[in-house]
């Protein structure tokens, strides 16, 4: 089956409801898992890596939670199919690359997805849209459960689920939101926040997770210690951690307003032009604006702009997107030109930007 | 002060992470820093640095020799150094030690809180209080109180059949 066919269409998963959505993108809680006697899926063999995915792989299928699952090896797929599973942030970049001996199962409404043999044996997500980090843990948790009853786990009383990188020894687990900050990166407090948010033992990362820019002014906050902390503990510092930077994204663009209202017209208008008005533009600058965009709508200065449409065009603009409804290779230039297209079609019945509808432009010569 | 990474060129950038209670540093030259990403904030963490450096040198030093090699799948310390990761989870034994002080720089502490699969949960109980009661044993050998040992021999004997039973 292609990928695509299976995957909810762009325009249906921009449109998820979730608690706090303009702020908070996704939640998502992973946990890394091993079969006890086998070797790790970096050090084994290529025979072993098969074995291990042919016992692993029926047992995660079996689940009941995956009824009616997309199930492949990677083999199995095109790098064109890989692309767009990273690019809809279902698997890692570093899975993508991974060939034979390595799976995925990812269940009919993509609220979770198992990798096997990344890293890890094992590497199984619940995802949600919005704010609900409790509730993607509660969903993993019985996930985890299941599956401990078919597969013999590598545990230690002492140190836990044993992982192949000792950075996610113990727990195994990593929890993590997709913020959009646009406020506080206008507002040029982002670094302090972000330092302040690392001495708490939290990662921040951008838009594809380790070693990735922070495009489009959206962040990934994540825990980073995994032994010596229970699961629950650790998915209540994070929603603290993320509960407050809610509050600081709102109360920058609160202050922005008041103080610096042109400004951010300004910035809004400028991506609003290009975005409607441009005949090539590259995926980085594109969602660079987008994410001005997606301000502005959520500022009330896109009336005639339904909510779910940006988010759809975040999804729809990624390079491999672009390139699967057209049969032939197309290098980067072509790329920019076939976006370009596509976002002034899409913003063809978009009106240009209106002034908030509460707050007054500031008078000329103050703020 | 020579950078930790390449060892070659001098180290001019110096870095201090303070999470919690612990504190990490690092020193890098410029190039090494550039690539590791340390000018930007949000692509770094120390962590992920520490793995490839200063961790493994550490679990050398700790576990002596650099030819220890796992019985169960033939991984070395010198993989490690090369992977930044382990070859099973049998590895955790045969490089306990060397860990040991990696884990504690790392995380919040070495030993598991948290979840712990469902068939070992009842057991683990057991096998606390059995530790427990093999410590008393000794201590009251070592006390010369041999009454007192004999009673705890037969409750120790009495757990482990417990045991057997639950793990059957």
């Amino acid at each position: 089956m292609n990928i695509y066919d299976f995957l909810i269409p762009p325009a249906e998963t921009a449109r998820r409801e979730g608690p706090n959505q303009r702020i908070v993108m996704s939640s998502r809680v992973r946990l890394a898992r091993n079969v006890k006697s086998l070797a790790f899926p970096g050090w084994a063999k290529k025979p072993e890596r098969i074995r291990s995915l042919d016992l692993i792989r029926p047992a995660v299928e079996s689940l009941p939670e995956m009824v009616a699952c997309f199930t492949e090896a990677m083999d199995n797929l095109s790098s064109l199919d890989k692309q767009i599973l990273v690019e809809r942030h279902l698997v890692s970049r570093e899975h993508a690359a991974k060939g034979a001996g390595s799976g995925m199962v990812l269940n009919k409404d993509e609220s979770l997805c198992v990798m096997i043999n990344e890293e890890d044996h094992l590497r199984m997500q619940a995802l949600r849209p919005g704010l609900q980090i409790r509730e993607a843990w509660t969903a993993i948790d019985e996930v985890d459960t299941k599956l401990e009853k078919k597969l013999d786990y590598a545990f230690s009383p002492r140190l836990g689920y044993l992982t192949a990188c000792p950075t996610n020894l113990g727990t195994g687990i990593r929890v993590s939101a997709m913020l959009h900050l646009p406020g506080l990166v206008l507002a040029e407090q982002i670094n302090p926040i972000i330092q302040a948010v690392n001495k708490l033992g939290l990662a921040v990362r951008g838009l594809y997770g380790e070693g990735t820019e922070a495009l489009g002014n959206v962040f990934q906050v994540s825990n980073q210690m995994t032994l010596g902390e229970s699961e629950p503990e650790i998915v209540e510092r994070l929603s603290k951690v993320v509960a407050q930077l809610i509050e600081h994204e709102e109360n920058s663009r609160a202050t922005l307003l008041e103080k610096k209202a042109k400004v951010v017209f300004n910035h809004i208008g400028r991506a609003y032009g290009i975005l409607a008005n441009a005949h090539s533009i590259s995926s980085k600058e594109c969602l660079n604006l987008l994410s001005l965009i997606k301000l502005g709508s959520d500022l009330g200065m896109f009336p005639d702009l339904e909510r779910g449409m940006v988010d759809e065009m975040f999804i729809v603009t990624q390079p491999a997107h672009i390139q699967k409804d057209i049969a032939e290779k197309l290098d980067a230039d072509q790329r920019d030109i076939v976006r370009a297209d596509l976002l002034r079609d899409r913003l063809r019945s978009t009106k240009r930007p209106t002034m908030p509808p509460r707050d007054r432009t500031p008078e000329p010569g103050k703020g | 002060m020579l950078c930790c990474v390449c060892k070659q060129k001098e180290a001019t950038v110096h870095l201090t992470q303070i999470a919690g209670e612990k504190m990490q540093k690092v020193d890098l030259c410029e190039d090494c820093a550039k690539e590791k990403g340390v000018n930007d904030p949000t692509g770094f963490s120390l962590a992920d640095l520490l793995l490839g450096l200063g961790a493994s040198q550490e679990m050398e030093e700790a576990a002596g020799s650099s030819d220890l090699k796992c019985p169960q799948c033939g991984f070395t310390q010198a993989d490690f150094k090369k992977a930044g990761r382990l070859g099973c989870a049998h590895c955790y034994d045969t490089f306990s030690e060397g860990l040991e002080s990696l884990l504690k720089t790392m995380h919040k502490g070495t030993r598991h809180k948290g979840k712990v699969p469902l068939a070992l949960r009842g057991t683990q109980d057991l096998k606390d209080k059995l530790g427990a009661l093999q410590k008393k044993l000794e201590k009251a050998v070592a006390d010369e109180n041999f009454e007192q040992a004999a009673q705890m021999r037969d409750e120790i004997k009495a757990l482990k059949t417990k045991l057997t039973e639950a793990v059957a």
